[in-house]
């Protein structure tokens, strides 16, 4: 079957992906594989992924999400979603999905902001080690 | 009787065609954004429901009314396996799939009604309707 790809781009130590589409499962799986696979090549430290356009978020889809983040933290990769719509925010909480252990972000702008701020404070740690 | 609309569910793809579906009636009744979001989700969740455990079946979309109210009515359809224990598939967390157990509750609470009439080896018929405020 064929799976939409949604690109993900490199932009210093900080990986971006707008997701512009309605994700089927397939693509949604797809994306995880290639955004992983884009972490461990490009040795990535943070990854924004920008949920603008999206106008349905459902459980499968935002177990993608809780995935991406759990298996991204696991790879040294922090993990900020960006531009989640006031409608998609509601129903995420009403179908019971907090997604608590994910970052957020009002926009992708702020995003990188958070981003750059994380990435300030861990290079200030003299061990050079993510502290948790 | 309003004219009702179908998606046949036959792989994930379709899934996206039925929430859209049901939003586009929504948004079409008169239904606000939140509305539009919370009843495509339900039908997302539900439409995988009939893929992930039936393997096919359908949602068929219509608008209705009751004392000058509008509201969407959503059927979904399929001659699958049945749900054994109904009281166990409606409590959160429950998942016998690599879902996430959250598909007949969070649609429940997405919708205004939901019933389900069920029966092991015959198949499953979910009716959810929401209401406009």
């Amino acid at each position: 079957m064929n799976s939409i790809r949604i690109p993900i781009l490199k932009v210093g130590n900080v990986l971006i992906a707008s997701i512009q589409v309605a994700l089927h499962d397939a693509s949604a799986v797809q994306f995880k594989d290639d955004l992983l696979e884009k972490i461990h090549t490009t040795k990535s430290r943070a990854v924004i992924i920008d949920l603008t356009a999206i106008d349905v978020v459902d459980s499968f889809i935002g177990r993608m999400i809780a995935d991406i983040a759990a298996m991204s933290g696991l790879m040294g990769a922090r993990v900020v979603l960006t531009g989640l719509q006031p409608a998609v925010a509601i129903t995420l909480v009403e179908l019971g999905l907090e997604l608590p252990n994910v970052l957020t972000a009002l926009n992708l702008e702020k995003g990188l902001e958070l981003m750059q701020k994380q990435e300030q404070l861990a290079q200030e740690d003299e061990s050079g080690y993510d502290t948790f | 009787m309003t004219p009702s609309k179908a998606a046949v569910i036959r792989s994930d793809l379709d899934i996206v065609i039925a929430r859209t579906l049901a939003r586009d009636t929504a948004k079409s009744i008169g239904f606000g954004a939140i509305d539009q979001a919370r009843i495509a989700t339900a039908v997302s969740e539900l439409a995988r429901n009939i893929f992930l455990y039936a393997g096919t079946g359908s949602v068929t979309v219509r608008e209705i009314e009751k004392l000058g109210r509008r509201g969407i009515e959503i059927v979904c359809e399929d001659q699958g396996p049945g749900i054994a224990d109904l009281s166990l598939a409606m409590q959160d967390g429950y998942t016998t799939s690599r879902g996430m157990g959250m598909g007949l509750p969070g649609a429940k609470r997405l919708m205004d009604e939901f019933t389900i009439n069920t029966e092991v080896g015959v198949g499953t018929m979910i009716v959810c309707r929401k209401w406009r405020s």
